[in-house]
This record gives C-alpha cells, sequence and structure tokens, in this order.
C-alpha cells in the first residue's frame, strides 16, 4: 500500500522531474565542496609547524583554494535551496488544485459521508505534510546519506583505525536515544489523554459560558478545571523533562567519541601515523558525524506519517467522482415534474422510498409533510439530482434528469435549505451568488421584495457590509437565503423548511413574499406548520423515510391517517 | 507581559536555576578546543602520551559534566515551563468565568477556547525553550570570543568583526521574514476558510451551479499562498550560504594571521587550532538562535492575547455577598422600598408590596451596535404572575429577559427586583432567586442528575424528580438505561433537542427560582408536549413569576398578560383576549400562524 501511495507521489513530482534532478546533482556537488573545505584547513595547519618553520606558499595556496570552493558551495547550496522551495510549493500548489477540483465533482453521497473538518485536513494540513515530509525528507534523506559516505571517504583516507573507531561507537549514541524515547512514551501518552481530557472541558464550560455563569456554576466548574490541570501539571512535567533528555544524552556520547579521536590521533601522530592537519580534519568531522545520522533518523521516523497523509490525500483526489454529466442541457417549459417507480435509498441494504410515483403539474404547490428526521430533504436531494435514483426516473417537462447536464437542472430549481449557508463575503456577493451579474437596483428590487432590505440597510456598508458566519441572526441569514433565490425567480421552487427559524411576524411578510414568488411555478414546500401548507394542490406525507400518503387537505383528512392525526394535534391546539 | 509574569512568579529559583545550569553546560564546551590544543602543543609537540591521557580524561569528564549540567536545567526548565502553563491556564479559566455576558460577546467564545489551548501551550513551549537556549547561544557566541582572546589577542580580533557581521546577516534576514510568516500564516488561514465552505456550502454552490467560480476563488487563493511563501523561502534560503561564506572567510582570515604569528613565534599550532575550532562553534550557536528565537517570536505573540484576555475588564460588579442592604450614593432614581434588603438570604423579601419584576424607562444596547435593542420600556410583574414575551427576531425578547437576570446592565432606566435595583443584589443572591432556561439547550457531559445539580448543588433526588415530572421529562430519564445516574454525552448528543430542551427547563426548576425564565425554550417540542408543560408549570410553580419568551402565540396565550414588542419598542401589554382587541402587532402574528381564524373571524363579523 505505502509503495502505491510512493509512486502516486512521485506521479504527482513527475512534472517537476528535471528540477528534482538538478536538485539532487546540486545537493552532492555542495556535500562535496563543504566536506572538503576542512580537508584544505587541515593542509594549510600542516604548513603552520612552529617558529620560523611556517610554509608561506602551502598555506596561501590552500586558503586561495578554500576561498574559491566556499564561494562554489555556498552559491550551489543557495541554487539548490531555492529549486527546493519551488519544488516543495509547487507540489502543493498542484495536489490542492486538484483537491479542489475533484470536490466539485464528487457526489454527494461521499461529502455526506465525510466531515467537513476531515476533508479540510487532508487538503490543507495532509498536503503540508506531503510537502515537508516527502519532499523535503527525501532531498535530507539524500543530502545525508552522500554526507555519510563522502565524510567517511575523507576519515579513511587519513586514518583507518580513527574511522573504525568512530563508525564501531555511533550506534551508542542511538541506543542511548531510543533508550530515553522508550521512556518518555508512556508520559507523553498520558500526557495527551490528560490534556484531552482538559480540552473537552474548557470545550464545555468555556464553549457555553453563559450557562456556567446562568447557574452560577463558575466555583464548581473551576474546581473540577483545577483538578484536572494538576493532573495535567504532573504528566507534562515529566514528559517535557525526559523528551528534552535525548539531546544532551547523545550530545554527551558525541563528546565521548570526539575525545576518544583526540586520544588515538594524538598517539598516532606520535607515532608518525598522522599530521596535526590530518587531526584537525577529524576532529571536525567527528563533531558533525552525527549530524546526518540524526537527519536520517528523523527523515525515516516522519516518513511513515508523511505516507498516511498522503494515502489520505489520494483517497480525495483519487474518489470515485459522480457519473459524467451530458452534454445535453435541459429545455426550460412549465415546470411539470413525473415521477415514476422510483426506488432509492442511502445503504443500499436498507429500503427506504420504494415504488413512488408522483406527478406535478406546472405551477402546481406541492407541500411536503411529516416529523422532524422523517427524510424530507430525501425528496430534496432526488429532485435537485444530488443523488440518483436507483430505480425509475424523474423527468422535468418530459426530460429525464439523468440525460440532461444537473448544472441545467439545478439552476431551474431556487432552493432554499433549511441549514442557511452563507458566503464569507458581501452582502452583495451573498445575494447575487446565482447571478453576480446583477445589478444594483436588481439586487435591490430583490432584497425589497423579500424583507431583507429592512436589515440590510441598517448594515453598516448596506450591500458591501462584509458578513460572517457570526454577524447576522438565523433569522436575517434566512432572509438573505431567500433575496438570492428572489433575484433569480427560476421556474422550480424548493423550500426546506424556509420559514420555521424566522419569527412568525417577518414569516408573515415573508409568505406573502413566497406567495408572489410561487405564483405559476412548480414548488416543492417543506414546513412545520400544517397552516401554512392548507392551500397546497397537493400533500405528500412522510414518516421515517418514506412517502406514506399523498393527496390534498380534505381527502386526506377524510382518510383519518398519519395526516389527520398531525393536522389535529395542531387544530386542537389553536381552538 | 508583565501581567503574565505573576504565573510563573513561584518558579523564580528555576528561571534562575535553568540557564544558570545550561550556562555551566556551554562553559564545558568552550573548554573542550583549549584542551585540544593542550593536546597539541604539550602532549603532541613534546611527544608525551601521559599528557595526551590526562588531556583525555578531562575531555571525558567535560563530558560526562555537561551532560549532568544539561539534565538538572531541563528538569528546572520543564518545571517552570510547565507550573507556568498551569498555572495560566487556571488563571485564564477563572477570569473567563468572571466575564460579564457583554465582555464574553466582545471576546467570542471561539478565540477564548483557542486562547486556552493552543496558545497556552505554544506559549509553554516558548517558555521551556527560552529558559534552557535563549542565554546559552549568546553565551557560547561570546564566551568563544572571550576564550579566543585568553589564547592569543589579534586573532580575537577577527572574532569582533566576524561576530557583528554575522548577527546582522542571520538577524536581518529572520527580522525580515517575521512579519512575511504572518501574512503566511493568514493567507493559509484564508485557504483554509474556503475550503470549508465549498464543503459545508456544497449543496447552495451546485444549486446555484457556482463550482467553477468557486474553484477560480480557490486557485486564486492558492497561488496567492504559494507566492507568500516562495518569497519567504527566498529570503530563509539565503541564510545558510551566507553564513557560511562569513565564518570561512573569517577562518581564512584566521588561519593567515596564525601562519604569521607562528612563524614569529607568538603562537603554537595548537593555537591555531583552537582558534579555528571557536570559530567553528560560532555559526552551530548562531543558527540555533535565529530558530529559536522564531519559536519565542510566536510564543511572545500567544502570550500577548492571552495577555489582552486576561486585561479585558470583567464588565459588572456585584456588591459583596456581606454587603450593607442599602449603599448610599447609588443615585437617586431609586424610589420605593426604603426597607428592603437585597442582600443574603436573612431577609430575601425586599418590599413585599412592590412587584417581583419592574422595568422603568429602560434602554439598552449591545456594544458595537449602535441601535438600541430594547427602548423605553416599562413594565411590572407581579408575583406568582405569569408574563408572555412575543415579537419578532431582533425585537428585544432576550434583551428583555437578558436584563431581568442581569446578563446586562441596562444603559439608561432601572430594573427592580422586589423594588430593590437590580445592580444591589450580590451575585449569589440573584443565582439563587432566577431560573434561566436559555434558548440554546445546552447539557454537559456527565450524569443527568450532574445536570440537573448544576444550580443546586443540594438538591435531593426527589426534588430531581418533581422538576423532571414538572418539565415532563420524567419519561425521557426514566426510559435511559440508569435513570438519573445515566449518561450524558458532550453537548448532550445523545438526546433529541426536544429532549434537551425539557431536561434544561428542569434543570432550572430544581433550582426552586422565584422568577422562572423560558427564553424560547418549548420551541423544539411538540404542541402536545407544549401544552402539556405550560400547564404543570401553572399547576406546580405557584408563588413563581414565569416569563415565556415565545414566538408562537400558543405558548403565550394563557398567560396573565403578554408584552408584545415591536423593533424593541413596547407595543402591547395586556392578556391575550385585550390584545386580539386592541393590539394590531399582537393581532398580526396572531394571524399569520392561525390564517383559519382570521377567516372565521371575517364571517362572525359579516353574520354579527
Amino acid at each position: 500500500m505505502s509503495t502505491a501511495t510512493l509512486r502516486k507521489v512521485l506521479a504527482v513530482i513527475g512534472r517537476y522531474r528535471l528540477l528534482l534532478a538538478l536538485s539532487i546533482a546540486m545537493s552532492a556537488v555542495s556535500v562535496v565542496l563543504q566536506l572538503y573545505v576542512p580537508v584544505l584547513f587541515g593542509e594549510a595547519v600542516d604548513g603552520i609547524i612552529g617558529r620560523g618553520n611556517v610554509d608561506f606558499a602551502l598555506v596561501a595556496g590552500c586558503l586561495r583554494r578554500i576561498l574559491i570552493l566556499v564561494i562554489a558551495g555556498a552559491a550551489v547550496s543557495f541554487a539548490m535551496n531555492l529549486i527546493n522551495n519551488r519544488l516543495a510549493y509547487h507540489t502543493v500548489r498542484d495536489i490542492r488544485a486538484r483537491a479542489i477540483r475533484r470536490i466539485q465533482e464528487l457526489p454527494l453521497s461521499y461529502l455526506d459521508s465525510h466531515s467537513a473538518g476531515d476533508i479540510v485536513q487532508r487538503v490543507i494540513a495532509d498536503t503540508d505534510q506531503i510537502s515537508d515530509g516527502l519532499l523535503l525528507g527525501f532531498t535530507q534523506l539524500f543530502a545525508g546519506v552522500v554526507t555519510i559516505a563522502v565524510t567517511l571517504m575523507f576519515m579513511f583516507s587519513r586514518d583507518i583505525a580513527i574511522t573504525l573507531a568512530v563508525i564501531i561507537l555511533t550506534p551508542v549514541s542511538f541506543l542511548v536515544a531510543r533508550f530515553i524515547a522508550s521512556r518518555s512514551f508512556a508520559m507523553f501518552r498520558k500526557q495527551t489523554t490528560t490534556r484531552g481530557e482538559l480540552t473537552a472541558l474548557i470545550n464545555e464550560m468555556v464553549g457555553n459560558v453563559k450557562v456556567v455563569k446562568a447557574f452560577g456554576y463558575e466555583k464548581r466548574a473551576s474546581l473540577r478545571f483545577a483538578e484536572i490541570n494538576e493532573k495535567l501539571r504532573g504528566y507534562s512535567r515529566e514528559a517535557v523533562f525526559y523528551s528534552s533528555l535525548t539531546n544532551p544524552s547523545t550530545r554527551a556520547v558525541n563528546n565521548v567519541i570526539y575525545a576518544l579521536v583526540a586520544l588515538i590521533g594524538a598517539a598516532r601522530i606520535i607515532g608518525g601515523g598522522l599530521t596535526v592537519g590530518g587531526l584537525t580534519v577529524l576532529l571536525s568531522y567527528a563533531s558533525q558525524y552525527m549530524k546526518p545520522f540524526n537527519d536520517i533518523s528523523s527523515v525515516v521516523t516522519e516518513l511513515q506519517n508523511t505516507l498516511a497523509c498522503a494515502a489520505r490525500v489520494f483517497e480525495l483526489i483519487e474518489a470515485e467522482p459522480q457519473s459524467p454529466d451530458p452534454e445535453e442541457e435541459l429545455v426550460p417549459g412549465g415546470g411539470e415534474i413525473d415521477i415514476r417507480g422510483v426506488d432509492f435509498s442511502y445503504d443500499k441494504t436498507h429500503e427506504l422510498i420504494k415504488d413512488f410515483n408522483f406527478h406535478a403539474e406546472p405551477g402546481m404547490a406541492v407541500a411536503i409533510v411529516g416529523p422532524t428526521g422523517c427524510g424530507k430533504t430525501t425528496l430534496i436531494n432526488l429532485l435537485m439530482r444530488f443523488y440518483d435514483v436507483d430505480r425509475g426516473s424523474i423527468s422535468v417537462d418530459g426530460q429525464e434528469i439523468g440525460t440532461v447536464s444537473r448544472g441545467s437542472l439545478r439552476k431551474n430549481y431556487g432552493m432554499v435549505l433549511q441549514e442557511t449557508w452563507l458566503k464569507e463575503g458581501t452582502v452583495r456577493e451573498n445575494i447575487a451568488f446565482g447571478r453576480p451579474e446583477a445589478t444594483e437596483e436588481e439586487i435591490i428590487e430583490a432584497a425589497k421584495k423579500a424583507h431583507s432590505w429592512e436589515f440590510i440597510r441598517r448594515l453598516p456598508d448596506r450591500l458591501d457590509t462584509f458578513i460572517t458566519d457570526e454577524s447576522l441572526s438565523q433569522g436575517q441569514k434566512q432572509l438573505l437565503c431567500i433575496t438570492r433565490v428572489m433575484l433569480l425567480l427560476p421556474p422550480m421552487l424548493i423550500l426546506d423548511e424556509a420559514t420555521s427559524s424566522i419569527d412568525t411576524r417577518t414569516e408573515l411578510q415573508i409568505q406573502e413574499a413566497f406567495r408572489t414568488l410561487m405564483e405559476g411555478r412548480t414548488s416543492f414546500v417543506v414546513a412545520h406548520r400544517l397552516s401554512t401548507i392548507r392551500n397546497a394542490d397537493r400533500i405528500l406525507v412522510m414518516r421515517d423515510g418514506k412517502i406514506e400518503e399523498q393527496g390534498d387537505h380534505e381527502s386526506l383528512i377524510e382518510k383519518g391517517g398519519f395526516y389527520a392525526e398531525l393536522y389535529n394535534a395542531q387544530f386542537n391546539e389553536a381552538v | 507581559m508583565r501581567k503574565l509574569y505573576r504565573y510563573i512568579r513561584e518558579y523564580k529559583k528555576e528561571c534562575v536555576l535553568a540557564p544558570a545550569f545550561k550556562l555551566l553546560e556551554a562553559l564545558m564546551d568552550l573548554i573542550v578546543p583549549l584542551v585540544v590544543a593542550g593536546i597539541i602543543n604539550r602532549g603532541i609537540a613534546q611527544a608525551d602520551f601521559g599528557q595526551v591521557i590526562r588531556y583525555f580524561i578531562l575531555l571525558v569528564v567535560l563530558a560526562a559534566a555537561g551532560m549532568l549540567f544539561s539534565f538538572t536545567a531541563q528538569f528546572f526548565a520543564a518545571k517552570a515551563s510547565v507550573g507556568f502553563a498551569t498555572n495560566l491556564r487556571q488563571a485564564l479559566f477563572d477570569h473567563i468565568q468572571g466575564l460579564s455576558f457583554g465582555a464574553l460577546d466582545a471576546v467570542g467564545t471561539d478565540t477564548l477556547i483557542t486562547r486556552m489551548t493552543s496558545d497556552v501551550n505554544q506559549v509553554q513551549n516558548g517558555v521551556n525553550l527560552a529558559l534552557r537556549l535563549l542565554l546559552r547561544s549568546p553565551f557560547i557566541v561570546f564566551g568563544a570570543m572571550i576564550m579566543a582572546f585568553t589564547v592569543d589577542v589579534p586573532g580575537a580580533m577577527v572574532f569582533a568583526v566576524a561576530i557583528p557581521i554575522l548577527c546582522l546577516v542571520v538577524f536581518g534576514i529572520m527580522l525580515a521574514s517575521i512579519p512575511i510568516f504572518s501574512r503566511v500564516q493568514s493567507s493559509l488561514d484564508k485557504l483554509t476558510g474556503i475550503t470549508r465552505e465549498n464543503l459545508t456550502g456544497v449543496r447552495v454552490i451546485r444549486a446555484f451551479g457556482r463550482e467553477a467560480d468557486e474553484t477560480a476563488e480557490f486557485d486564486a487563493r492558492n497561488g496567492q499562498l504559494t507566492a507568500l511563501n516562495e518569497f519567504v523561502g527566498r529570503l530563509s534560503a539565503l541564510m545558510n550560504p551566507a553564513t557560511y561564506v562569513i565564518v570561512n572567510i573569517a577562518a581564512i582570515v584566521l588561519i593567515r594571521q596564525g601562519a604569521l604569528r607562528v612563524n614569529l613565534g607568538v603562537l603554537r599550532q595548537g593555537d591555531v587550532v583552537a582558534l579555528y575550532n571557536y570559530m567553528a562553534q560560532i555559526i552551530v550557536e548562531l543558527i540555533k538562535m535565529a530558530s529559536l528565537i522564531i519559536t519565542i517570536n510566536k510564543s511572545l505573540a500567544c502570550g500577548r492575547r492571552i495577555r489582552d484576555i486576561l486585561e479585558v475588564e470583567p464588565g459588572m460588579s456585584f456588591p459583596g455577598e456581606t454587603a450593607p442592604a442599602r449603599p448610599s450614593g447609588t443615585g437617586g432614581t431609586f424610589s420605593s422600598g426604603d426597607n428592603a434588603s437585597p442582600g443574603g438570604n436573612a431577609s430575601p423579601g425586599g418590599n413585599k408590596e412592590a412587584p417581583a419584576v419592574s422595568f422603568d424607562h429602560v434602554f439598552f444596547s449591545y456594544a458595537g451596535s449602535g441601535d438600541d435593542a430594547v427602548e423605553d420600556i416599562c413594565f411590572t410583574a407581579g408575583r406568582g404572575e405569569t408574563v408572555g414575551i412575543i415579537g419578532g427576531t431582533g425585537s428585544g425578547k432576550s434583551t428583555i429577559v437578558n436584563l431581568i437576570a442581569r446578563f446586562y446592565d441596562a444603559d439608561r432606566g432601572q430594573v427592580a427586583l422586589d423594588g430593590i435595583p437590580i445592580a444591589e443584589y450580590p451575585k449569589s443572591e440573584l443565582n439563587r432567586r432566577i431560573g434561566t432556561v436559555p434558548q440554546k439547550a445546552v447539557l454537559f457531559a456527565g450524569t443527568i442528575r450532574d445536570n440537573l445539580k448544576l444550580g443546586n448543588e443540594a438538591a435531593t433526588d426527589e426534588e430531581l424528580w418533581e422538576a423532571l415530572d414538572t418539565a415532563q421529562a420524567g419519561e425521557v430519564v426514566k426510559g435511559k438505561e440508569g435513570g438519573l445516574d445515566a449518561a450524558v454525552e458532550q453537548n448532550g448528543r445523545n438526546f433529541s433537542g426536544g429532549q434537551r430542551q425539557r431536561l434544561t427547563i428542569a434543570r432550572a426548576l430544581a433550582k426552586h427560582p422565584e422568577i422562572l425564565i423560558l427564553d424560547d425554550s418549548a420551541s423544539a417540542l411538540d404542541m402536545v408536549t407544549d401544552r402539556k408543560l405550560r400547564q404543570a408549570l401553572q399547576k406546580d410553580t405557584s408563588g413563581m413569576t414565569v416569563f415565556i419568551v415565545s414566538q408562537r402565540t400558543s405558548s403565550v396565550r394563557d398567560a396573565d398578560h403578554i408584552l408584545v414588542l415591536d423593533d424593541g419598542k413596547l407595543a402591547g401589554d395586556a392578556p391575550h383576549d385585550v390584545l386580539m382587541r386592541e393590539c394590531p402587532v399582537y393581532q398580526e402574528i396572531y394571524y399569520s400562524q392561525y390564517p383559519e381564524e382570521k377567516y372565521k373571524e371575517k364571517k362572525r363579523e359579516v353574520t354579527a
């Protein structure tokens, strides 16, 4: 699985393979240059033996070469950094661009079954991790391997015994690091659990602080908080302390290796097998020797995590898109809707809608009635073709909706959903959402008709006021959603409990506006209040996701079924 | 930052010891090049292997001592930073619990949660790193220079020149990057925002056929972020090559000079190696310091944000629990209840003649909005009365009940309970008297019992069941395994909206309040349950003054009188029948809900 993921990542990078090859080549060059500089310094030191015993020509030659190498090395590594940046950021950009395009094409069934937070995480954080972990990790891994190989080569060329000693002792440092990591892991786990507990409490008590205050619960909340907070103090202290032991420990091991190099080196110099310059080189290598190992090990640990992230990203951008859109456009007519023999269910093992037949004449008002959670939105999902029927057909003006493009079908519906959704943007952008080219006059006209102008007029920048989800009341948001449809005047309407969260006075005005809007338009209205649907031409009664009854008010009452039961509950209340 | 200092004060000792031990460790590092110079100058030059062994042992001792010093430092740093974060978190939590509703509205709870979680963690991390490393790196840099001076003064001059140049480059690049980093962050936030928008609004976007436009907007922001990232990346890319060149040029000068001075006999070979080693130490530390400063800078920003929260004034003050009943100088508007005493449980009554709640020309506007939420409201509610409040969205219904509970203070005019201005009641007394059922039915994780006892810790099971029965929630609890001990999940998500509403009503009733406020608290109940609830309230709560806020006339029609609000003003205050005759706003609301009644009404008029 992970090799498959790796291959996919490489395919994404494929576009930039020239840059990648260049980066790798430059990385090799810069590592060799940087490692060769200490050798030259060592040679220079060997030219400086003592009073009156300095080989100035040798020293000057070395220093000249160092200067050239240093400047060349810096230039190459700068260029390499730039290339790596470009590689990383452009890959991320490309992946995200693919992700958003896929999101636009995914069937609603996918998006409904994945939380928005989860998908956002894939598009943003996981994608970043791919660039950090895989791309930069890859170049770092490569540079690390080259560094180790070249270092060993140079070291062997100076002194075989010392080099062997260093190679044998290196693993000690890893063992120490692993030992500490295993100790701190347990503490980290406790810290994570406790922190989770604390966060949950914060979400509750701070998120609902008004309730806490209304009930005078502050002191007890504070005590509960203190209890977990103190527990966290203990675990955190241990976790932070133990984990911070790794660096000093490995450094100490490294220092001992350094001392050993100095010891053996000195012995070899005295024995005549090594020069002081040679020892300088070895010491400088010994002090940096651990770095590439640490780099490689952190890359390797990160790799697993990164591959998991990459797998999540690819799961999204390779998810099965909805069926391709037919070229054909829906030719709008009067808005005649014909539903024939439709079967549908979300979970294919549980039957939901079975052999549903319904016919709506142009201009007909259809009320969808039923208790909360009865699945009224299912019907909307099918009409708007957010979901495809399992069997049977839905036709609009004689055209089966599966044979025309989704866009052209949806354009003919005006939809106001129960959950108000607005873009972060200005009021104007939101109202003109379906028709960005609408003029100022048209927008204001629509706002007046939908009774949203009253509050828009009072906003600080009127139509240009920037709104976020929190800046408007539920009722105001609903009004804007209605205005959005009011501007379009499509031939068919879907109103999903559109008036339920608006207060009754506004509701009355809205009802009037809707009446004008609904005139001559086929409309499906989902509503709580039975009084508002008494005037509907046809009523669909739903229960537990199924269509229970259909007919007009009188015939349904006469039938004495579920609708009659619902209706009487309110009728008794009113009298 | 002084405001935050007090939370670390108890760790003053650790804050001194952590860096001190870190400096001792650094000192060990600084001695190493001298020891190596010794090996070369004495051991090797004089071919004295015993001397080399002694130096070797010294190196090992230095390594061991360095490790121990470092361990000690890490311990103190962990203790201080974690302790600081713990204290800060508690202080923040308590401070937030003390903020007035007005202050909470201004800050927003999402912000508060972020401050308490990720920001505090970031600050802890910053303090920990600062204690360990902030002094260490400069110490090594300048220590190396000082050590160089002890080796050779002219050689050390190279350090004196190189270090400022290095600092200039390292900190110059860093300072230039920091503001761009914050732009990168906000650009990333925007991209995250639009991604989320595309998911939460997918139905609307598709219904309006705006997929392509949304994609184009995403692309624009995506491109913006990439450009910014590349720009700041170019700056960072400069750091390593630039410092590398500077340090090596300095080393070249050092060796050249060293060659001359060794030739003169002023310096020995080992000294040149020592100087070279010190130069190598400097560069490592400077790079470390740069990345450290970026982390600390981030933590400081978090710290400032936390401080801003701690500096938010509570926004409302209450008289102390033992405050005198009649504070003088609270303004001359006070007019009734001369011998009343709101303070303490000893004399809870106030003026027995006075109405339970009275509003006297009350004006109020929410901070940040110019318009008054309520204007010139006058009404009284007698003890034991049921008062309905009805009106459109934003007409001020919730504002009125918020003022009764003193969640906010009136801008002008007077709210009084039992004839005594509400500001003269201690907080605990208001809490005891008033039971609120907020619009949003929130339950906390725990058991049902925990939730019901939120406002009255001492309530017995019998009292809880009574409250549950009145709230029509008895069946809900009996239906759960464990009854009162049944678990409530976070936000009460294992209960339906209607069940949660009934439980929050029971929660308020369990306090036995004198004033019960139902702020549109029955909206998720079906008509039948709603009616049963109101009947039970009427029966079981005699003597309790009840405010029912609702959008449905059915919920308030049985009230003793109904306040009709229209755009913040009182448009009527009378029983249902009177309002039906005299109040056009009320009639409009009523007929919007019962159109058939209007039809009957007309018929009646015609026949009459």
